[in-house]
């Protein structure tokens, strides 16, 4: 599946665990929740990233942040906004890795993702076949100052801190 | 009022652009139309029974002259000429074209607005007192916090994909003209012991199908703490409000499932993990925000005015209107000026577009070129030499402005309803116009005395008819509409939501119905008092008696 973000397609190396399928000792797989116990005690070679449904409590997760690699969480459908806050959680509780928004996200969300802490959104095909990375690209660059201090996309400005410059400039 | 920075005029400028280019992608294809549904709204853009539907922000119901000639324009050059002014101080265009929807957005932007987050399951424009800045009563100008909160609720990246929309209300007065406790946030200033600006915090309140009265969850939270607070509430409730029943999802509906206090718990421990200082406005843009609400250059002025006294004499219907349509200002020698879309026989709310521009002239040559729009659907002068009051009633009354009413029977709020609206299950326009027909006579009106009559056409209750003090609720009964009423609700800060009064009557038996109430009430009142009170110390009984009396 597509994984994008304001710079482009980026590559996925990841792979997903099948339904039933035995925890493999090599390479990089995303686990669900419920097999994350698993997967973290078997003696594995590649990293590990788990798959989150967007009901979790972020904290139950923050013991595990250093053996994680990659969380991604849940968008049922684009509707549904709480992976935004589930992502806020946890980067305020101090999770550095890698984090992707994951399901049917649309192309004028991409902004807002960035701006609560994903790095990238992985989309379904069809999806990404309706909505070309042009779509994504333009619609991330529409805006280009967030009134918000602290959630903001890549590339996008403050406009609290144009001001504030803007003031300093006139002394 | 507040004026955009270059950096708040790029922002608008870019939310058209951005507009217009996923009206193209809705256009390819690229976006489905359950895609475009939310992008769409959160423009303020309504697909209703007939056409769109533009619904444009008035932040805090406060708008320029200026401003107030273009909605005019707009309302000829893409609409039928006349617009609609809503019990959330905006303006509703009916008759509207999707094609030409950024067209009408590149206007508005040209002087100042936008119709962003009006509607969509996020943060609403938010809703406040329509006396602000000029109110006797007032102890803080509730509009900079306002303005405050209209800054950083727009594009909210985490708080634009709620599990339904989220309304906020500010007021500044101890007699509370903001409905603050039927909104989702409701927040009441106030000033602590020690003599320190905050907020009480109330959360919960809403209409609708379940309709409920906020609950106090911060006695005291102060002033520079709201933005990031308001972060606390608007995550939980993003995290936990519900997703399964939309007419369940609204933040009333959670607090009343997790319970106050286990709620106000939540608030606090997602507030306590908050980097508070970080979040908070800085001092300098908070300064830089009311400086713009300053109040104007008023000259020192007698309490009373010679001219205006004469004018009273000499002209009954003037005497008879500044009686009703004037609200006590803080400063000697001047009043607020209610301008009432309430005439006999009208849509409540709407106003054409030589009536808008008339308004617009009497703000620029009266009231510091400024107005306000109520949420009980009539327009307010906030700052009018009582000197000047007759030139200005003449020409409001050349336009059709004059309606001598407010805060009266016929001063009725009502929704769209079935007129327009794709929700409706009932008309509501029409019972608004049959009733204000029935009680026209202006002397049985002041006799009769406050009483606010508003109706809804369906269980979304857009017309407010839960804090009517008599509520009409249309609905739909076997192919039939037919209208329940509620009894002695109030949105003021001794809220209370409207007792259903029995079985409902038919179109027809309706405006008989709240006739018989009206008599009924004053047969029965006591000296001076009003219908409100006469229902609170009597109870139902007597007006049910009243109400059912033909049918035993």
């Amino acid at each position: 599946m597509p994984l994008l973000n304001e710079k482009g397609l980026q590559e996925e190396i990841w792979r997903e665990l099948e339904d039933h399928e035995p925890i493999p000792l090599e390479g990089d797989v995303i686990v669900p929740q419920a097999r994350l116990e698993e997967a973290l005690a078997a003696p594995r070679t590649g990293r590990t990233g788990v798959a989150l449904p967007n009901t979790i409590e972020a904290e139950a997760l923050q013991p595990l942040f250093n053996r994680l690699s990659l969380i991604t969480v849940e968008f049922p459908g684009f509707g549904d906004g709480r992976g935004f806050s589930i992502a806020k959680r946890l980067r305020s509780l101090g999770w550095r890795g890698e984090l992707w928004a994951d399901g049917r996200v649309i192309a004028d969300q991409l902004a807002y993702l960035r701006a609560v802490g994903f790095d990238s959104a992985r989309i379904p095909e069809d999806l990404f076949a309706r909505q070309p990375l042009e779509d994504w690209l333009t619609a991330a660059r529409s805006i280009s100052a967030a009134y918000q201090m602290e959630e903001r996309a890549p590339g996008v400005a403050s406009i609290l801190e144009r001001r504030k410059a803007a003031r300093a400039a006139k002394g | 009022m507040y004026r955009y920075d270059e950096f708040d005029q790029r922002f608008v400028e870019e939310r058209v652009a951005q507009f217009r280019d996923q009206a193209r992608r809705r256009l390819s294809g690229a976006l489905t139309e359950e895609e475009f549904r939310p992008l769409r709204l959160m423009n303020g853009l309504y697909l209703q029974l007939h056409a769109y539907m533009l619904r444009v922000a008035i932040p805090y119901g406060t708008l320029s002259s200026d401003q107030m000639r273009k909605l005019a324009d707009i309302s000829e050059r893409y609409d039928r000429g006349y617009g609609h002014f809503t019990t959330r101080q905006n303006i509703q265009y009916n008759w509207i074209k999707l094609e030409e929807t950024a067209d009408i957005l590149a206007d508005l932007a040209s002087v100042q607005m936008h119709a962003i987050q009006t509607s969509g399951n996020c943060i609403r424009n938010v809703t406040s007192d329509p006396f602000a800045g000029a109110a006797a009563d007032e102890f803080e100008d509730p509009r900079p916090t306002g303005e405050l909160i209209r800054q950083w609720s727009s594009l909210h990246p985490e708080f634009s994909f709620l599990p339904r929309k989220f309304k906020i209300a500010v007021t500044g007065s101890p007699n509370d003209r903001a409905a603050v406790k039927a909104h989702d946030i409701g927040l009441r200033m106030i000033k602590n012991e020690a003599g320190d600006l905050g907020y009480e915090v109330i959360v919960g309140g809403g209409l609708g199908r379940t309709p409920m009265i906020g609950k106090v969850i911060r006695d005291f939270l102060p002033k520079a703490e709201l933005l990031p607070y308001l972060e606390a509430v608007m995550r939980v409730y993003n995290l936990h409000g519900r997703r399964d029943n939309k007419y369940k999802a609204r933040i009333k509906i959670l607090v009343h499932e997790m319970g106050e206090e286990p709620f106000r718990k939540e608030v606090e421990r997602e507030y306590a993990r908050l980097d508070v200082e970080s979040l908070a406005a800085p001092a300098e843009e908070v300064e830089r925000i009311q400086a713009y609400f300053a109040p104007p250059a008023l000259e020192n002025l007698p309490e009373e005015s010679k001219a205006f006294e004469r004018a009273k004499t000499a002209d009954p219907d003037f005497r008879i209107w500044a009686e009703t349509n004037l609200h006590p200002h803080r400063a000697p020698g001047y009043t607020s000026v209610v301008i009432s879309l309430k005439p006999v026989g009208g849509a409540p709310g709407d106003a054409t577009a030589e009536q808008m521009r008339v308004a617009a002239e009497a703000a620029d040559l009266w009231a510091f070129g400024e107005l306000r729009v109520t949420h009980e659907q009539n327009l307010v002068l906030a700052h009018v030499k009582k000197d000047d009051l007759y030139p200005l009633y003449r020409k409001l009354a050349g336009a059709g402005l004059d309606s001598a009413n407010r805060g009266l029977v016929t001063d009725i709020i009502a929704c769209p309803g079935l007129d327009y609206c794709a929700l409706a299950t009932a008309r509501s326009i029409p019972i608004a116009q049959r009733l204000t027909e029935r009680f026209a006579d202006p002397k049985r009106q002041r006799d009769i005395g406050p009483l606010s009559i508003k109706i809804s056409g369906c269980i979304n209750a857009c017309g407010h008819h839960h804090i009517g003090h008599i509520g009409i609720l249309g609905l739909d009964k076997a192919g039939a509409e037919f209208y329940q009423l509620t009894l002695g609700g109030d949105p003021t800060e001794t809220a209370a939501i409207g007792e259903r009064a029995g079985a409902g009557f038919s179109a027809e038996g309706v405006v008989d119905a709240i006739e018989r109430l009206v008599d009924r009430y004053l047969e029965i009142r006591e000296p001076s008092e009003t219908f409100l009170q006469t229902y609170r110390r009597t109870g139902a009984e007597s007006f049910k008696d009243a109400l059912y009396a033909e049918a035993g």
